[in-house]
């Protein structure tokens, strides 16, 4: 009895821990996926400008290598990347601003990859950001592209 | 048979030799005889005058006996001219100080890229030394010069993100007004090549 209640304990947690496990690696999984559809986007929509390591261009375009304003931020990228971005900001303690495009043809996936990819590179490591995350902070977004 | 394997192979080296000379760069643009001369006449950029960032004319003269490269872009440009200019930068800074080298650019959007907006531009992107200038003109005058001397296709599109289109070429310019060559300047491959190929126009012209 007390060695079937043993073994019974055994398995359910052996279970739960398990189930953690898998749940965890599952969204490694799917941060390894967003970050190589993120990479693509990065160098179609983001190099240009941005360049290659996230170094930004001279000032007229800011680096993503702030990981502090990153993450001040992270709620508002979605709406910076589909609105695009008008008026003054400070990076790095630079100001800048210059005009940043509207891409709006991104789907809330696209721009949830693109997160992901540009706040786990370029010395940032933020971990991920699932698709639904970026639904609602997109829901939120001031009415004027200014911020 | 040995030896006519050998002739082969040395009329092989000598064609290709004659075909190529070396330390030369090619001339580009339809060419054409003079009457009554024998002397090939190649295509040569025509004076013009622009105004600079500094708002002051800026003609054909500054460029008398230089080699310069030319490109045309506008400062809201979104797409290809960040990359244009980041790479032409790199060439910029390569050849800084050299008073034999200098940098044209000309903005194909001649309602907003005033003069004033330029000199902005210019310093935000890091260039603060008259080698490179950026230079505003009627629509009519440099889109012709673009299209006719510059051979690098321009135009405003509505349908265009940015409501231009254009080829992004780095048109290499010799002392003679020539065209000697034409770089896509998204490719940093291709700047890479325009960088060695400044420096065999330089050489050219030294002897």
């Amino acid at each position: 009895m007390r060695l079937r209640n043993l073994t019974l304990c055994i398995i359910t947690v052996a279970t739960i821990l398990g189930m953690f496990l898998s749940c965890q690696s599952q969204e490694e999984l799917d941060m390894r996926n967003y970050l190589s559809n993120g990479r693509s986007l990065y160098e179609v929509k983001c190099r240009n400008c941005h360049g290659e390591q996230g170094e930004g261009l001279g000032e007229l375009a800011p680096p993503l290598t702030d990981s502090l304003s990153l993450k001040k931020k992270k709620k508002q990228l979605s709406c910076i990347i589909k609105n695009g971005l008008e008026g003054e900001i400070q990076v790095h303690g630079k100001v800048y601003n210059e005009k940043m495009p509207a891409f709006t043809e991104l789907t809330d996936m696209e721009v949830a990859q693109l997160i992901v990819y540009i706040t786990n590179s370029f010395g940032n490591s933020q971990g991920h950001y699932p698709y639904n995350r970026v639904t609602e902070d997109l829901k939120n977004c001031p009415s004027s592209a200014q911020l | 048979m040995r030896f006519s394997n050998l002739f082969f192979a040395m009329m092989v080296l000598f064609a290709c030799a004659a075909c190529r000379q070396p330390g030369k760069l090619p001339i580009y643009g339809p060419r054409d005889v003079a009457p009554g001369q024998t002397d090939t006449v190649y295509k040569t950029i025509p004076p013009f005058s622009f105004l600079n960032q500094d708002s002051v004319p800026l003609t054909q003269d500054a460029f008398k006996g230089k080699v310069y490269v030319a490109d045309f872009f506008f400062t809201s440009c979104s797409s290809i001219c960040p990359v244009m200019h980041r790479n032409m930068k790199t060439l910029y800074d390569a050849y800084k100080g050299n008073p034999d080298v200098l940098f044209l650019s000309h903005t194909i959007d001649e309602k907003y890229d005033k003069p004033s907006r330029l000199k902005k531009y210019a310093q935000k992107l890091g260039v603060d030394e008259k080698q490179w200038q950026f230079v505003w003109g009627p629509k009519k005058d440099v889109y012709s010069i673009a299209e006719k001397d510059y051979l690098v296709a321009v135009q405003e599109d509505s349908t265009a993100r940015d409501g231009f289109v254009h080829q992004g070429w780095l048109v290499l310019i010799d002392p003679d007004k020539r065209i000697r060559g034409a770089y896509d300047g998204t490719l940093p491959e291709q700047t890479g090549k325009l960088k060695k190929d400044i420096a065999t126009l330089l050489a050219e012209y030294k002897k």
